[in-house]
């Protein structure tokens, strides 16, 4: 079998299962094809050698029960792996080795896949086109340039061009689905409270959710199912019952209710993104879905909301970081000397500007103003999404303003670099689920995304929705393999 | 509003960031045109409203007191860029 790393997921597990592949010539497969693709920059860190070995294990004794049997795959680098480098795209990380696992991989690895290495994002995922990485810039597969969208930008990039048949990332603002966007691939934000945060480096505590990334929506749900488990390590975890995403997954969403924002037609949006969400209502109709009008009011208030928010709990978070007990360390003349210096030295500009931002606005005199504020507009969006989901069961919106630009274009204006996030940000705020999925292309040929948006654990209906309106897209990824020689 | 050097230099230290005068400029100019965005919030009238601390509508789930991870000293000092046999090592503190 030529073309191990075409197939999906699905393909994959069910060539294991009947014993048509082996694990070793999978992960080989996949091995080889991320050794050819060393330009794209997406991984951090590998360990071909390890997943060799655990292939060859579960050849050896094949469990073919597991769901996810023998598949290799990379994740993404803020998630602690044991005895593996997590890096969270930090020089302040730059050597660190988890001694424990985070509970969303160990899920993964319970159901028989197989560790290939880790991805490049954005530092501590703050970013959105993976430009404020340690480890560089990477390489959108789709052009040469191009940047993949961020933060789990390695993530998105390392799906597309195939170099892993799944991954993983973790989703702030938008950190999953703006790359699978500018990639053209299928990437979940699970309702807050989903997966469990144990064990994935934190940037924004009430925001931060792990999530799927994919070829498409089945191979999304299954990931999903697997990753998705109540943890008593992770306070913020919902013990609710969850679904058997796959399994359920269906086609049939006839008379569903699907709203469309009309705030979400903002100033400048390019007319191929208006055209791709009319194009988008028109496959959901198809579909048999019933579309209904509706109004989130406050959607113009989630960035600035979402940037104070984010940066406060980020300096909070980021405060461990001090030299003394992991990472790295500048020397100092004194105590106080060597924290600041190793701050310095340590975190990159963008981290560093998010770091003085949140100090700033919980400092004393102006936490009232801007924390305090920040918080009740919040109230305010979920209000509004509270509201809409009295009369629609789901909610499509373009998924970015634009499509994916190209690297360096954006890296010194912070302002606009945020307005990325101005279609992903409301969900976070809010703690829903939320699904990119490709919709079709621009001028330039760049995939665009659509975002569909669900109630609280309501995963199921906006995958179903995803999966129906996947079919009549029926996108095809124009991706040439530029970067093998 | 307008953040000025004085102010960046406050943040800087309670940040823990060492911030020269090139980057404190550079970063005065990032700030002012983030909070000058982020001023958009003074538009609505909040005063009635309920602070959002969590979307995440449980309340905390009781456990018992148990033990259930011991003997991590080797783990946690693992990592440390600096040790001494148990000890974590900074510079040092009392003249």
């Amino acid at each position: 079998m030529s073309d191990i790393t075409k197939q999906s997921l699905s393909e994959l597990v069910e060539n294991i299962k009947s014993k048509k592949l082996s694990s070793s010539e999978v992960t080989k497969a996949f091995v080889e094809r991320s050794e050819k693709s060393k330009e794209l920059n997406a991984y951090i860190t590998e360990d071909y050698a390890n997943a060799f070995n655990k292939a060859k294990k579960f050849d050896e004794k094949p469990n073919l029960d597991l769901k996810l049997p023998g598949i290799p795959m990379a994740v993404k680098d803020l998630f602690c792996t044991k005895d593996l480098r997590t890096t969270a795209g930090s020089k302040i990380l730059n050597n660190f080795v988890p001694t424990y696992e985070s509970t969303v991989t160990q899920n993964i690895w319970n159901e028989g896949a197989i560790l290939m290495g880790k991805l490049n994002c954005d530092e501590f995922a703050m970013g959105s086109s993976n430009e404020t990485s340690f480890f560089g810039n990477v390489q959108n597969p789709v052009d040469k340039n191009l940047v993949p969208g961020g933060s789990s930008g390695g993530s998105s990039s390392a799906v597309a061009a195939q170099l892993t048949p799944i991954t993983i990332g973790t989703d702030t603002g938008g950190s999953i689905r703006q790359p699978a966007s500018f990639t053209g691939t299928v990437g979940l934000k699970p309702t807050y409270g989903s997966c469990s945060r144990y064990g994935i480096v934190a940037f924004a505590s009430s925001l931060d959710q792990a999530g799927p990334m994919a070829q498409n929506v089945k191979d999304c749900a299954l990931l999903q199912e697997v990753m998705s488990t109540y943890d008593e390590k992770d306070s913020t975890s919902i013990d609710f019952k969850r679904n058997n995403y796959s399994k359920e997954l269906t086609k049939d969403i006839k008379g569903k209710k699907i709203g469309i924002p009309k705030e979400y037609r903002v100033d400048g949006m390019p007319k191929e993104i208006e055209d791709l969400w009319k194009k988008g209502i028109e496959y959901a109709k198809d579909c048999g879905a019933e579309i209904i009008d509706i109004s989130l009011p406050h959607t113009n208030y989630a960035l600035p909301t979402y940037y104070i928010v984010a940066p406060a709990e980020a300096s909070s978070n980021l405060a461990r970081y001090d030299g003394v007990k992991y990472g790295f360390r500048a020397e100092g003349e004194n105590l106080i000397d060597m924290y600041e210096k190793t701050r310095s030295e340590g975190f990159g500009a963008e981290v560093q500007r998010r770091i003085m931002i949140g100090t700033y606005v919980l400092s004393s005199g102006y936490y009232d103003a801007y924390y305090l504020k920040a918080q009740k507009v919040r109230k305010l969006i979920k209000n509004d999404f509270d509201d809409a989901y009295e009369k629609v069961d789901a909610i499509l919106t373009p998924s970015t303003p634009s499509s994916a630009f190209k690297i360096g274009e954006k890296t010194n204006d912070p302002v606009s670099m945020y307005l990325n996030d101005i279609f992903t940000v409301p969900v976070n705020l809010a703690g829903l689920p939320g699904i990119s999925i490709p919709a079709g292309h621009d001028a330039k040929g760049y995939p665009l995304g659509l975002q569909i948006i669900g109630k609280a654990f309501d995963e199921q209906n906006i995958l179903n929705i995803a999966h129906a309106m996947e079919e009549k897209i029926n996108f095809k990824n124009n991706i040439t393999d530029w970067w093998i020689k | 509003m307008s953040i000025d050097l004085k102010t960046i230099k406050h943040i800087s230290k309670l940040s823990r960031i060492s911030v020269d005068e090139k980057k404190a400029e550079k970063l005065a100019g990032d700030l002012n045109s983030i909070f000058d965005f982020i001023e958009k919030l003074n538009e609505l009238k909040t005063d009635n409203v309920e602070p959002l601390t969590s979307v995440a509508e449980t309340t905390l789930k009781l456990r018992s007191d148990e033990v259930k991870s011991k003997n991590l000293r080797d783990q946690v000092i693992k990592n440390s860029p600096k040790e001494n046999e148990d000890y974590f090592v900074v510079p040092k503190v009392i003249e």
